[in-house]
């Protein structure tokens, strides 16, 4: 069996000099696919995405893109390496323009980068129109819309996305799961958390429910949904 | 004709002088607020980098004094300005690598910096009185005047003369330049924006791949050319001695804050509130208020609502009021 493309593979670890908030978890995403990361409020959700973004002292385990070990990298020297994340809070820049945002998503490209923006504007009309606007102006699903836009500037080899439909309407929710499956039909591997564990699995290629910092279920996104443990212990019933 | 004699006293007195020192509070609150939002902390040393940068500047146009190179109507020093830039672009870059990358590395609070900075300050005030001494220096050459009260006089035939120094015109036209260009940097191009991105959000900004170490460097270059500018404008302008720039730093923290700090458009409007209100509270009104009222009503007094000694307490009051009501400041900045 091959490797997938992104695997964070029996992470041990926490923040700082912490206790140890993960517990020998595993976490992956192949081409094509999306992986979706549901559980408990304080089960580690955003721990492990954080740890497989190099945000956290991993006392064991590894994490592997594309076969590399890139375990000990900065989150910085990740995004070069074609990881592309947006934090659940503070993922724009607020006083910054649509345009600037998208800008400085693209900081690290040295080349003509207007096709991949021609691109973002076309997946997100919205921002097209609100371009020139201040980005902490704009509503919370166009926020949302401009912070994964801002990481697809870097064009990823594969995106990450903490709880991206938090503190949104339902109908924005929808909106913008519809667009996260083109982001991932467009052939970038989509890694997510997520609250809204129904819609987010119903969506999943793959989906990973943790307790406590462990993998308690894992399987495809139309398994969990069945498994009448996960229906009863997470998705109410 | 009593009316248009009381508008040119009233120019000539407050709003030349205040839309002169307006500028230079706006360029030396521009330095504060930049250092503010990038580095993220408030910059004591900042009045005595723009008497180093202001001292620097002068000692260059003594010694092109001294070899006869002039600007023909135009003070020496705008000649010497460039050098007096480098020069503390230079020693800000040495600041920091000796001083503020420690504390930066460390993750030090704010209040530990603003500490720090107060050390950095009585080093850079020591530096400069130890190299020029503590005594006022005159450095301004060529005309004195755009127009003298007796030009204005003959010229109009009003009984109020309205001068305009030439340091005044070069300080507005100076700051004006200046600003355009700093906005430009910031909103054009792409270091300028990678600048405000970081101000806005550090994490982000360092996903997003931005150096922090050279925004800080950039932010220190612009914060030197901004400082020298600044304190030799007010040096040509009013006279340079190193006891006034300390003094300074209370009315361009306070036009900093009053425009919200952080906020480069609200330093200059900022800087022009302080101003006038400095401006206004201590002029004595007697004369306009002559021409303006009628004669059983003129005013025996001065009509001065507070004594220039005072003036630094009108800053304060002004910064209280506007605090009280509005606590980012005028101009949306970050609270702290």
């Amino acid at each position: 069996m091959s490797e997938p493309f992104l695997i964070g593979d029996a992470m041990t670890g926490g923040y700082g000099k912490g206790p140890d908030i993960l517990h020998d978890c595993t976490i992956a995403v192949d081409k094509g696919e999306i992986a979706v990361i549901v559980g408990p409020n304080g089960a580690g959700k955003s721990t492990a995405m954080k740890a497989v973004f190099g945000m956290l002292n991993m006392r064991s385990g590894a994490v592997r893109l594309d076969g590399e070990d890139i375990s000990t990298l900065s989150p910085q020297d990740r995004v070069v390496k074609g990881m592309g994340f947006v934090p659940q809070n503070q993922n724009i820049f607020t006083s910054l323009t649509v345009e600037e945002n998208l800008e400085m998503g693209a900081f690290i490209r040295r080349d003509d980068f207007s096709d991949t923006m021609t691109q973002v504007y076309d997946l997100f009309p919205i921002l097209k129109d609100k371009r020139l606007q201040p980005a902490g102006e704009l509503s919370g699903g166009q926020r949302q819309q401009v912070a994964v836009g801002r990481a697809l500037m870097t064009q990823p080899k594969v995106l990450m996305l903490d709880e991206p439909t938090a503190g949104v309407s339902p109908i924005v929710m929808d909106e913008l799961f519809d667009r996260i499956i083109e982001v991932a039909r467009s052939g970038i591997p989509i890694l997510m958390v997520e609250q809204n564990a129904r819609q987010a699995l119903e969506i999943a290629d793959k989906g990973y429910v943790l307790v406590q910092g462990r993998n308690a279920f894992s399987g495809t996104g139309q398994e969990l949904l069945n498994d009448p443990d996960v229906r009863k212990s997470f998705l109410g019933g | 004709m009593d009316f248009l004699n009381a508008i040119v006293a009233l120019s000539n007195y407050v709003i030349v002088p205040g839309i002169a020192y307006g500028s230079q509070l706006a360029l030396g609150a521009l330095g504060v607020t930049l250092i503010y939002g990038i580095l993220r902390f408030s910059n004591f040393a900042h009045g005595d980098t723009m008497a180093f940068g202001a001292m620097v500047t002068i000692l260059v146009t003594w010694w092109m004094q001294s070899v006869g190179i002039s600007l023909g109507p135009l003070p020496t020093a705008l000649l010497a300005l460039p050098f007096g830039i480098l020069a503390t672009m230079a020693l800000l870059l040495a600041t920091d690598r000796l001083v503020y990358r420690f504390y930066r590395e460390q993750k030090a609070k704010p209040v530990i910096l603003v500490i720090v900075s107060m050390g950095v300050m009585f080093i850079m005030n020591g530096l400069v009185r130890f190299i020029i001494g503590p005594n006022d220096q005159k450095f301004l050459d060529g005309e004195r005047f755009i127009i003298s009260a007796r030009e204005f006089k003959a010229l109009t035939g009003l009984k109020e003369g309205l001068a305009i120094k030439t340091t005044q015109g070069l300080t507005v036209v100076t700051a004006v330049v200046v600003v355009i260009l700093l906005f430009w940097f910031l909103n054009r191009t792409r270091t300028g924006k990678s600048m405000r991105a970081y101000s806005d959000n550090e994490d982000l900004a360092l996903l997003s791949g931005i150096n922090p170490e050279r925004v800080v460097m950039y932010t220190w270059l612009i914060v030197a050319a901004l400082a020298t500018i600044a304190g030799t404008l007010y040096g040509l302008d009013k006279t340079f001695k190193p006891f006034t720039y300390f003094q300074l730093l209370l009315p361009i923290f306070a036009s900093a804050i009053v425009g919200g700090l952080g906020n480069p458009l609200g330093a200059i409007a900022g800087g022009f509130v302080i101003a006038f209100s400095e401006v206004t509270i201590t002029y004595a009104w007697k004369k306009v208020a002559r021409y303006l009222l009628p004669e059983n009503l003129e005013p025996d007094s001065l009509v001065q609502l507070l004594s220039t000694d005072y003036k630094f307490a009108v800053s304060f009051v002004i910064l209280l009021i506007v605090l009280l009501f509005k606590p980012t400041g005028l101009f949306k900045g970050k609270s702290v």
